[in-house]
């Protein structure tokens, strides 16, 4: 019976060995894991949404569905447009520092939209996820699900769940329980009134 | 270590039964799905004649285009003819009455090389003969009364079939179809036809399972690291086994 | 003095939070008593691998199986497009499908050569018989369960095997009818009966599998294993209790385990990303049409691993107008099965030390079930009819006949201690 154990031999085979296999359960594992991701129908369900708004009043809103969520495309106003910025102490971040949108948005302002006269938002609450409702009307013309938005209303968005408020550039309202602004997806003109919504621009030459 | 041998063979002698069943033989379609060039004639061979009445409908536009390395404008310009989008699957249009034209509905193509075999199609779209008795005046060796009409006529041209006439041990004789003839020549030689259908079967047998090429080529390096693996196991199973007596 | 050096694997409790987990769950307990200080028999050839890669192959089919569930739909509607998409779409989701499909036929490939080596070495005779018995508990789920997966993908075979395979059931005397009704929830084999083979698939049969396994390898570790000279090693033991034959599981056939899954895989790898379908076997061509209660297939057979018991259900004629008989032909063949222990009346357990008698009985038994199998996937003509009877005919005889032949064979002597080690 051999007495003479290389210990130091079997340490390194066996650190050989099981390193080789470990490489191999790593490259295992890949797979499994990446069946997780975005599959191709996901990717084709996901596509980018094209949105004909030539039909869109001033004023009116339509809603479209990417992702599997529901999007805002609002034409604004000249009126709203213009009196855009007036309201700034009454919003939590009126720079959009906190914001989910894309670079070429945040470029643009307060306006929070490549062309001013439509802004293009996801229609999520940031608070819980709510579909808010349209209050576009200055000073609240009418009631909005039975509650009264009272003077000084810029115009906005009223998420109806737990009363978050949001202005006509999605912006979120001081003291409501959403803590940002509404999301800008990507989004990009293929047309004066063509709008794909998923691609994203190309970056404005400085 | 004689009764081992005796085993294997006594395992391996009842496989010799496996015998072939009867038809007309098989032509062998010799495709090669590392083949791109092949592949790229096939898809447009299929979108020209073949995907008016039958859908791909598990083969996406984008899928096949990148297997292909057919670039996006190419695709759009030349393979598509709806107004399907790239990341879509290949659809048609074929409506349900489509069942009364043909007898059935044309069959969704996308899995037909795996359930028939490259084989199968090479012969069956060789196999069209004139036959007046048929609706649309043709029959096919491979599927007797074959619904399908003869797409590839223009190409290949029209076949007759060919007959032997046998006693039949009755005192009469029965007639029997042993093949087909060329009759009337098509547009495209032989040869031409060969490959021309070659690179369509091709292509059915990409679209059967678009992953195939990558398996294989992906197969080689896990065999390779797994010689490598057991080459290591090897040797520590040896090491630790010399304790063994 | 047993055949190893002291302490070969080093030793390790794991410090403080060994000691820690230890006086809440017994795990070096265990560790020692079933793995490092479980003494398997130093003669452990080739034949006794597949008990270590079945348990790796069912860890397989669990892993890919979850994942699989995670994508697959159990609809008659969406199944087939949905193992399409699986294929297709789903990254990785083609691999993941074939370790699955492949890893099913290499399933029974392993448990055949596995029961073969019971068959060799007398590992199902006393003490082993409850061992050997839930071996054939495991064996009847796994069929279960390898027919309820098949028909999931919603295939033309799938649809049809199933056909075939529920209305066996309608053969039997007055319950029949209803029974198969039962099973299938409809009229016919419908919605209702795919959505309830996937669960019966995906959960039940499962988690009876793994709890079967566990008390096999329970009940084995409990008088210890066999080897192939059939001898029991705990019958000379040294100073300290350890057999003079054992040599501690780890690390020597943890490491020869390893070394037997690295070629395992090599083989297995090779046909999952070469040969998937191998020549139509594992995945069979009328599969890949979508199921059509309108056209049969033009040759029906179940998949590869089943065929032998087809065969005999085939081979058994009719009679007094009922089928039922191929039936309790095909379920006795199984049956037959849990009896070997006693059916097996040698005064030894290995082939090696048996006569010749037995060993024309196994090879004409192997013989007789491999042409079973290539029966079973013809069809019904020629000579395969008559070769399925003499097929079914020497199956049972081979067990039906065991307690007469294996007594009047001859022996040879068995050795006190092991020969030779791997």
């Amino acid at each position: 019976m051999s007495d003479q154990v290389d210990h130091s031999r079997r340490r390194l085979l066996t650190a050989a060995t099981v390193g080789v296999g470990a490489v191999g359960v790593a490259f295992t594992a890949v797979p499994f894991l990446s069946s997780w991701q975005p599959s191709a129908r996901a990717k084709a369900l996901g596509a980018p949404v094209e949105v004909d708004a030539s039909k869109l009043e001033v004023g009116q809103m339509m809603k479209v569905v990417w992702r599997g969520q529901a999007v805002y495309v609002l034409r604004r106003t000249k009126e709203i447009i213009d009196q855009i910025g007036k309201h700034d102490n009454l919003l939590a971040d009126p720079a959009s520092e906190g914001s989910v949108q894309p670079d070429y948005i945040a470029a643009e302002g307060a306006l929070r939209s490549l062309k001013p006269e439509y802004w293009i938002g996801l229609a999520v609450c940031t608070h819980l996820g709510c579909s808010p409702l349209g209050a576009f009307e200055p000073n609240n013309a009418g009631q909005v699900a039975g509650v009264d938005l009272g003077q000084g209303w810029p115009g906005g968005f009223y998420c109806p769940c737990h009363g978050s408020k949001f202005d006509l550039s999605g912006r979120v309202f001081k003291g409501v329980p959403a803590p940002k602004n509404l999301t800008v997806p990507p989004y990009s003109f293929a047309g004066d009134t063509h709008i794909v919504i998923g691609v994203d621009s190309a970056p404005k030459k400085a | 270590m004689l009764k081992r041998w005796v085993l294997l063979a006594a395992i391996c002698a009842p496989m010799v039964s496996m015998a072939e069943e009867g038809g007309f033989p098989v032509m062998h379609a010799g495709t090669d799905i590392n083949n791109i060039d092949s592949l790229q004639r096939g898809a447009r061979n299929f979108m020209n004649y073949c995907s008016g009445c039958h859908s791909l409908k598990y083969l996406r536009y984008n899928r096949m285009a990148a297997d292909l390395k057919i670039p996006e404008s190419e695709l759009t310009q030349n393979l598509m003819f709806t107004t399907d989008k790239a990341f879509e699957t290949i659809n048609v249009a074929m409506p349900v009455e489509s069942e009364n034209w043909f007898g059935k509905q044309p069959p969704d193509l996308s899995l037909v090389a795996r359930s028939r075999g490259t084989d199968y199609l090479y012969s069956f779209l060789h196999g069209f003969y004139a036959d007046k008795t048929r609706p649309w005046g043709t029959n096919n060796l491979y599927l007797p009364a074959a619904a399908m009409p003869h797409v590839l006529q223009g190409l290949q041209g029209l076949q007759k079939p060919v007959f032997k006439s046998e006693p039949d041990g009755n005192g009469g004789s029965k007639t029997e179809l042993t093949g087909v003839e060329m009759m009337t020549p098509g547009t495209l030689k032989p040869e031409e036809f060969d490959q021309f259908v070659r690179d369509l079967v091709n292509f059915l047998d990409y679209a059967g399972e678009p992953i195939k090429a990558e398996r294989q080529s992906l197969g080689l390096w896990v065999t390779l690291f797994l010689l490598v693996f057991f080459v290591f196991a090897y040797l520590l199973k040896k090491e630790y086994w010399k304790d063994v007596h | 003095m047993a055949s190893f050096p002291e302490n070969p694997a080093g030793d390790g409790e794991g410090g403080a939070f060994g000691r820690w987990i230890n006086e809440r769950l017994p795990v070096t307990a265990f560790w020692k008593r079933h793995i490092s200080e479980y003494y398997a028999p130093k003669n452990f050839n080739f034949w006794y691998y597949f008990g270590s890669l079945a348990g790796l192959i069912l860890v397989n089919q669990l892993i890919t199986g979850i994942f699989l569930t995670m994508h697959y739909k159990p609809s008659a509607a969406e199944a087939f497009a949905s193992v399409e998409y699986i294929m297709r779409d789903v990254n990785w989701g083609w691999l993941i499908r074939y370790m699955h499909s492949t890893g099913a036929s290499a399933f029974f490939i392993v448990v055949y050569l596995h029961m073969f080596r019971a068959l060799l070495y007398g590992s199902h005779r006393k003490p082993r018989e409850l061992v050997w018995i839930f071996g054939c508990l495991i064996f009847l789920l796994l069929m279960a369960e390898a027919f309820m997966g098949y028909v999931l993908p919603w295939g033309n075979m799938s649809y049809w095997g199933a056909q075939v395979i529920v209305s066996l059931f309608s053969s039997i005397p007055y319950v029949g009818q209803f029974l198969v009704e039962w099973i299938r929830g409809d009229y016919y084999i419908a919605d209702s009966t795919l959505n309830r083979f996937f669960a019966l698939h995906v959960v039940a049969l499962p988690l009876a599998l793994v709890f079967l396994v566990v008390i096999h390898l329970a009940a084995l570790h409990e008088v210890g294993s066999n080897n192939p000279d059939g001898i029991e090693i705990k019958k000379k033991k040294d100073a300290k209790g350890i057999p003079l034959d054992g040599i501690p599981f780890h690390p020597y056939y943890t490491v020869k385990d390893l070394m037997g899954t690295a070629g395992f895989l090599l083989i297995f790898c090779g046909i999952m990303f070469f040969a998937p379908t191998f020549g139509g076997l594992f995945l069979e061509p009328p599969n890949f049409d979508p199921a059509n209660p309108l056209q049969t297939p033009p040759h029906i057979a179940p998949v590869w691993y089943f065929t032998p018991y087809y065969a005999m259900l085939r081979a058994i004629p009719s009679f007094m107008g009922t089928q039922v008989w191929g039936v309790l032909v095909m379920g006795a063949a199984i049956v037959v099965l849990f009896f070997v222990p006693w059916l097996d009346r040698s005064p030894v357990k290995s082939i090696r030390y048996r006569g010749p008698i037995y060993k024309i009985a196994l090879v004409v038994f192997v013989a007789a079930f491999v042409t079973l199998g290539v029966c079973g996937m013809k069809p019904p003509s020629g000579i395969y009819p008559l070769l399925a009877k003499i097929g079914t005919a020497l199956y049972f005889a081979f067990f039906l006949l065991m307690p007469w032949y294996t007594r009047i064979d001859s022996v040879k002597p068995v050795p006190e201690r092991v020969t030779g080690h791997a």
